[in-house]
């Protein structure tokens, strides 16, 4: 009979191995798929690289790409080291984003340096209150916060749109639903080509790992996530340490938003969001929670948008492709987190289990 | 026309627009009670909707569409279980994938049917049909029995899922396994079997939701036809206590709600259309709060529920 043993604690080496594989069978599994659309996978695949890196225009696309990305999850790692499912990144994002424009629109002359500090300090509040209304509920009377973050996207959403059809209306616009775009000031500055959001990012990178790993208030959230028992009994302050961490997550969603609608759109829509919420989450989930693994993650996923975008022209393959390879990949990895875990052991008599414990 | 005739009206497509939450909500109630929590509702209806729309198109069959979808679904359900029972992953991460790749899959097969209609021989088995006796009720007669057949199939689903879960061996086993995995292991149920088959046939039951929005409600194709759906479905399961019979109230005032942005949008309510939108979601907020903070035995959700059961791990 197959029986499942847990497994000794594996190898850092073993295990990264293991989700490297996981990926590579997901990409094989895509590439059936590719072939059975009668398209030739290597060159669909070599089409996906040429379109992430072919060109200097193309990597630098990328780098914008794994900026909100990682400053996203960065965010969403937050949470879900506390076992807080926040997936309402979408939501804060745009929150963010609205809080920024707010200051873009209001005192478009302000200098540049104190008018997008304003709209970056602003965004960070916006996106983490909206977090906090699901983590205080939360944190109140354990509501269950998976479904209110999400339904929260939606009424950010509308939100949005309420302003981009109604009061922020640019009248200028000759009746198109179009939110004015931003002066000069509120734009974010170039470094090498490239918005100065990648910075932050590395910077971010460092911080949140610092914040998470050697802080107090870090150490307070990983034993929370793993037993909300232990917390107490620790005295650890449960309710303020949810609101807390969920501020964080939400407040650098809500940057993530700043940057998209600043650097890239140059004003508010529905658009800048653009699904990094939701891609973060993966990213998060595929780089154990671990900020510097976040970071190496966002590029790959960023070339993976970048070069699905690039074979939709070149191939006709749909946009969607790149979620659903997303969505693969991920299946793959937390499959093979069972392998990580445990191991099969094949019983030969029915007291195989006995012989298992001598041969130890 | 009356007031009282736009109520009427205005019930009658309630329970139109409650139907998909309907089957979505039965499906996941049915997947809870097994002790898993499947946040891939929105996924699994995509794909259903999906399937079903594509296989409408090519064999003008209604029921082979519904049939699809409804096989699309219990696929997408089949990747979750296979994870999460027999591989023991994360539930919510495993839910949060199957929604992404759903969505991912039906943008993907549905990109070519950009703008096509369901042929006019599958929307004529969707026509409403007025039910002999019944349908001549006033009032509840045209709000009930005036429907077309898939509005009568989210009834007869209900019903059924209420007498299996509460009324047969088979309910009071699956309420075991999800209530208490090792008791039930004990008492020589089949968990695993049990967990399988039921998450594959409330991922059937989402499949056949998200057919409905793309062959019935709307019925043309467009991307992403249920609009976080899934989500208020997942949301009505605690609204509905894990009660098939309650869902049947939760899925129709639901769908009251969804529409009623659209209906008063041309009666001059100084309201705008984007705040009476929020609704839904922010109703489904308020419920789950209400819910949490009057926390009963009776309404309290299966014991077990997105507790992974590890028989070597008792």
């Amino acid at each position: 009979m197959l029986r499942i043993v847990k497994k000794a604690e594996m190898t850092k080496t073993k295990q990264i191995g293991i989700r490297i594989l996981a990926v590579i069978l997901a990409l094989l599994t895509a590439a059936l798929l590719i072939f059975a659309m009668d398209l030739n996978p290597l060159a669909v695949y070599g089409g996906m690289l040429k379109g992430a890196f072919g060109s200097a225009y193309r990597i630098r696309e990328v780098v914008i790409e794994a900026t909100s990305l990682t400053i996203a999850s960065l965010g969403i790692a937050i949470a879900f080291r506390m076992q807080f499912w926040n997936i309402g990144g979408e939501g804060q994002i745009l929150m963010g984003a609205f809080a920024a424009t707010y200051f873009a629109l209001h005192f478009p002359d302000l200098p540049a340096f104190f008018l997008l500090s304003t709209m970056i300090i602003a965004a960070m509040i916006g996106g983490g209150l909206w977090a906090m209304i699901p983590a205080f509920f939360k944190a109140q009377w354990k509501t269950n916060e998976t479904i209110i973050t999400l339904m929260m996207n939606y009424i950010a959403l509308k939100w949005v749109m309420y302003l981009q059809f109604g009061p922020w209306k640019d009248p200028t616009a000759l009746g198109f639903p179009k939110i004015p775009n931003f002066t000069a000031n509120a734009i974010l500055p170039k470094v090498f080509g490239v918005h100065i959001g990648w910075i932050f990012a590395l910077i971010l990178v460092f911080l949140v790992a610092v914040f998470l790993n050697h802080s107090k208030k870090g150490y307070e959230i990983a034993v929370l996530g793993e037993s909300e028992q232990t917390a107490l009994y620790a005295g650890i302050n449960v309710k303020r340490t949810i609101i807390t961490a969920v501020f964080w997550s939400g407040a650098l969603c809500g940057l993530v938003g700043m940057i998209q609608a600043s650097a890239l759109n140059n004003t508010l829509s529905i658009e800048v969001s653009e699904g990094i919420g939701f891609t973060a989450i993966i990213t998060t989930w595929l780089a154990a929670l671990k900020p510097v693994v976040i970071l190496l993650v966002s590029v790959l996923f960023a070339a993976l948008v970048q070069g699905a975008s690039y074979i939709q022209t070149a191939f006709g393959i749909p946009q969607a492709a790149a979620e659903l390879l997303q969505g693969m990949i991920l299946f793959f990895v937390l499959g093979s987190e069972f392998f990580i875990r445990y191991r099969f052991v094949l019983d030969r008599a029915p007291l195989g289990g006995l012989e298992e414990e001598m041969n130890k | 026309m009356t007031t009282t005739m736009a109520i009427v009206f205005f019930l009658q497509a309630a329970l139109v627009s409650g139907t998909p939450l309907l089957f979505a909500t039965l499906g996941e109630i049915i997947t809870e009670r097994a002790g898993n929590l499947n946040l891939g509702v929105e996924g699994m209806m995509l794909m259903g909707a999906v399937s079903g729309f594509a296989v409408s198109l090519f064999t003008q069959n209604a029921w082979y569409a519904l049939f699809a979808a409804m096989l699309a679904g219990a696929a997408g359900a089949l990747i979750y279980a296979v994870l999460t029972v027999s591989l023991r992953a994360n539930q919510v991460v495993t839910g949060l994938t199957l929604t992404i790749f759903g969505t991912g899959l039906s943008g993907f097969l549905g990109q070519r049917m950009m703008g096509e209609v369901v042929p006019e021989a599958v929307k004529l088995v969707f026509k409403p049909v007025s039910l002999p006796v019944l349908g001549d009720i006033p009032y509840l007669g045209p709000i009930f029995f005036q429907q077309d057949p898939l509005v009568y199939l989210g009834y007869v689903t209900a019903i059924v899922a209420g007498l299996y879960l509460y009324r047969t061996r088979l309910g009071l086993n699956l309420r075991a396994v999800g209530e208490n995995a090792a008791a039930a292991d004990a008492a020589s149920i089949n968990v695993s079997l049990y967990k399988y088959v039921h998450i594959l046939l409330g991922g059937a039951l989402c499949g056949l939701g998200g057919a409905y929005l793309s062959l019935v409600y709307i019925p043309a194709w467009q991307e992403n036809v249920t609009a976080g759906r899934g989500w208020i479905a997942v949301a009505l399961v605690i609204f509905a206590t894990w009660n098939p019979y309650r869902a049947l109230v939760g899925s129709y005032l639901f769908g009251g709600l969804d529409i009623i942005g659209f209906r008063i949008q041309g009666t001059g309510f100084p309201v705008s259309q984007y705040m009476i939108d929020m609704l839904p979601y922010l109703v489904t907020i308020l419920i789950l709060v209400v819910v949490s903070f009057r926390k009963s035995k009776e309404n309290a959700p299966p014991k077990g529920l997105g507790i992974p059961y590890f028989r070597e791990e008792r």
